[in-house]
């Protein structure tokens, strides 16, 4: 008896030991494997895991593009594809911030460029400069400084950029435009001027899905660029223009026009379900980000400069709302070296082309090949190289996660009660956290 | 440490019993020696880490960089004082008062019915238990589709000439003010309602089915000898024996209904103007999203709290009629 007895304390130990220090024999495994490949990269050994939240379509058909060019080049360094499923990377961000606050970090992840590494990231000291290895590859003058300026925080260079998404694009179906004899708007008059024309033929003027609300951010941002010029849009986010500026109450007072126009079922649709209305000609326009170019082509089959068009919100011609994502190296991994094999790779222009004409965005090297890519691809890859960038704030470009959700909030809350002092107020409320 | 306290807590416990009952018979080694080890998983992890979020809850660890300095209760402040919160607690409000309503009013009325030895029974029975098997997401994508305005049951209703907007309804009954929000009744939450009761219907439907099974036929007997008619027997005899079944449904339902998260999340979300909402999706979003780990702390024990408003006075009543 007393035999069993200690048999079933011993196996009472063993469980709580276990359980209690199941992160510690994770990392005791982890460096030992790490001690095997050393740091002479060029040998082997290492183990590079690539996080990120590229699982649908196109964009994981660009991913293991990028993944098979590497292991052509070094076929010694083994690849672990770490992707997340789930819409804008929600459940990836959450899985991330786990697992960095567990010192378990990936060796390299996707992060948007802008305040989401920086004020996120590299603010929680997560991230290793890259300076010297951006040197080193001779890239300082391949990518626009303006982009190198949104991975950077206090003069060091944190991150890589893959590829370039534009968020002021508007998509608007072509044969609608022609039946009703409308002038594709550059202003906010004619947008408003065309609206009213749709709006009496009974054709939704703009599409609207915003049962996730960054989809209604968007439009906000949009048309704060528009009135306040990339400068001045640039110094919400520094401290320089105030959230109660009259120029932002305008905007407001235009988002609130604006969403007068959009279609009555947009809180019960995501931004497919919206994009669709436009592919169907029920809806005129739609305010989104390159994707739904992809979405258009891929999905509905839509003929580019046939079916549907584009141009940049109203006044916002010359400006480019940059989404960039972009891959760093964590802080405390075991092969730097390993890692910044890939990076080199993510960064050469055989890298971006093999990647982004599969994910249906531009490469952030302005040196890249444009015969790769369609017709939408050669006149956004023309207008970044000329445009000033900006960082969006709906996709964490522009201001850290947690103003962002703040941001989301208040706009959830206008879009139905279309109250402009609150949202103002809201929005100076937050600010103060920036 | 933590092995330091776990052998001590191996070797204290049966001193103690020792010293109560003077002799600890071999069967009762062998019990404590089978609990022991999940007793101490369940301190660690359950009750541990309850600690640890409410510790966290009174911290300034509102960001990635984690913060551990004592901040009061800004966080629990700060709430009570937020628009989205104060929507998602009128919210869970009126969704438990109908969820449970007409979980229990549906499942006594299917059971009563099928209890009346019609032909297949068993079919019956079975259909309204089908929804159980499902997990909430599932039951959400669903309905989530046959309650959108521009497809599902709105297109057989067009035929009548009437179109709900279902979840996307911003419209609040019989508000006023409270707070900074209008408290009513928010349409778009009957939509989340119907799809979640039509998932736990079949469980107090089964719990009542038992419970109409275990109640005598000479019960019903003897009031028919005196008299009664068939509706008499139901409400003055059968429904009051029935009470201790109403209780367990209620409990059981209300801490679905007070936690609830994957429904709605995968159903309506947060709704325009925040009127699907609850402070499950909050709190995932606040901590997941927008990196507010103490506000999300903050509103994980305020749920906890709600349940164990509900729990805590039936676990008491529970103890009292078993000592």
């Amino acid at each position: 008896m007393k035999k069993l007895l200690g048999f079933f304390s011993l196996l009472a130990m063993v469980l709580v030991i276990a359980a209690c220090s199941n992160s510690s024999s994770g990392d005791g495994g982890d460096s030992a494997e790490g001690s095997d490949g050393g740091d002479s990269s060029s040998e082997s050994g290492g183990k590079v895991e690539i996080f990120s939240w590229w699982t649908g379509a196109g964009e994981e058909d660009g991913l293991l593009a990028l993944i098979d060019l590497f292991k052509e080049k070094h076929p010694d360094i083994e690849i672990e594809n770490a992707a997340v499923a789930g819409g804008a990377g929600t459940n990836a961000k959450a899985v991330l911030a786990t697992r960095m606050q567990g010192d378990d970090p990936p060796s390299t992840f996707q992060v948007h460029g802008g305040a989401e590494l920086n004020e996120g990231w590299v603010a929680a000291g997560k991230m290793e400069p890259l300076n010297d290895f951006f040197e080193e590859q001779g890239w300082m003058d391949k990518f626009p400084q303006d982009l190198i300026d949104l991975v950077s925080k206090d003069g060091n260079i944190y991150s890589v950029p893959v590829n370039i998404h534009r968020g002021n694009v508007l998509f608007y179906n072509k044969h609608v435009f022609e039946e009703h004899g409308i002038e594709v708007p550059q202003t906010f008059d004619e947008f408003f001027a065309a609206a009213d024309k749709l709006k009496e033929a009974g054709v939704t003027p703009l599409a609207l899905g915003d049962k996730e609300p960054w989809t209604a951010t968007q439009i906000f941002e949009n048309i704060l660029l528009g009135v306040l010029g990339p400068e001045d849009y640039r110094g919400l986010w520094n401290g320089d223009v105030s959230f109660d500026d009259e120029r932002v109450v305008e905007a407001a007072e235009l988002f609130k026009k604006t969403l007068s126009y959009v279609n009555e079922d947009h809180a019960s649709r995501n931004w497919q379900d919206a994009a669709q209305l436009v592919g169907d000609g029920e809806a005129a326009m739609i305010n989104m980000g390159d994707w739904a170019k992809g979405y258009f082509s891929n999905d509905l089959n839509l003929e580019t400069n046939v079916d549907f068009g584009y141009t940049t919100n109203p006044e916002t011609d010359g400006e480019f709302m940059v989404i960039t994502d972009t891959f760093g190296l964590s802080k405390g991994i075991e092969n730097p070296e390993d890692v910044k094999q890939f990076l080199s790779v993510l960064g050469s222009v055989e890298g971006q082309d093999a990647f982004n004409p599969l994910k249906g965005s531009i490469p952030a090297r302005v040196d890249a090949d444009p015969s790769k890519y369609d017709q939408y691809g050669k006149d956004t890859m023309a207008d970044f190289k000329e445009a000033q960038l900006t960082p969006s704030l709906a996709h964490g470009s522009a201001a850290a996660a947690g103003f962002l959700t703040k941001v989301n909030q208040a706009v959830n809350i206008f879009v139905t009660q279309l109250d402009v002092d609150k949202l103002i107020e809201s929005l100076k409320q937050a600010s103060t956290e920036l | 440490m933590q092995e330091e306290i776990a052998t001590q807590r191996n070797t204290n416990k049966p001193l103690q019993l020792n010293k109560k009952k003077k002799k600890v018979t071999k069967d009762q080694w062998i019990a404590i020696s089978f609990l022991a080890p999940s007793f101490i998983l369940v301190l660690i992890f359950v009750y541990g880490f309850i600690g640890w979020t409410g510790w966290v809850s009174l911290s300034n660890w509102n960001s990635l960089v984690p913060d551990m300095s004592f901040a009061g209760l800004k966080n629990y402040i700060f709430l009570f004082q937020d628009f989205r919160f104060q929507a998602d607690l009128r919210n869970t409000i009126f969704f438990t008062l109908f969820f449970i309503g007409l979980v229990i009013v549906m499942g006594l009325g299917l059971s009563i019915l099928i209890d009346q030895k019609t032909k297949g029974e068993s079919f019956f029975r079975n259909i309204f238990l089908f929804p159980m098997a499902l997990s909430f997401v599932v039951t959400g994508v669903v309905w989530q589709w046959l309650l959108n305005p521009s497809t599902g049951f709105n297109q057989f209703l067009k035929v009548f000439g009437i179109q709900p907007k279902w979840y996307t309804d911003t419209n609040i009954l019989a508000g006023f003010e409270w707070g900074s929000i209008e408290f009513g009744l928010p349409v778009a939450i009957l939509a989340v309602v119907i799809a979640a009761v039509w998932q736990m219907t079949g469980f107090s439907l089964a719990m009542y089915l038992a419970g109409l099974r275990g109640i005598p036929e000479e019960l019903r007997e003897a009031a028919r000898i005196d008299g009664a008619t068939e509706f008499q027997i139901y409400w003055k005899v059968i429904l009051p024996m029935l009470m201790p079944i109403t209780v367990s449904v209620v409990i059981i339902m209300a801490h679905i209904s007070l936690k609830i998260f994957d429904l709605i999340y995968a159903m309506s979300g947060s709704g325009a103007n925040f009127v699907t909402d609850v402070p499950g999706v909050y709190m995932f979003e606040a901590t997941f999203r927008g990196q507010y780990y103490a506000n999300g702390a903050a509103i994980a024990i305020i749920m906890l709290i709600l349940v164990a408003v509900f729990i805590v006075p039936y676990l008491l009543t529970n103890r009292r009629s078993d000592s």
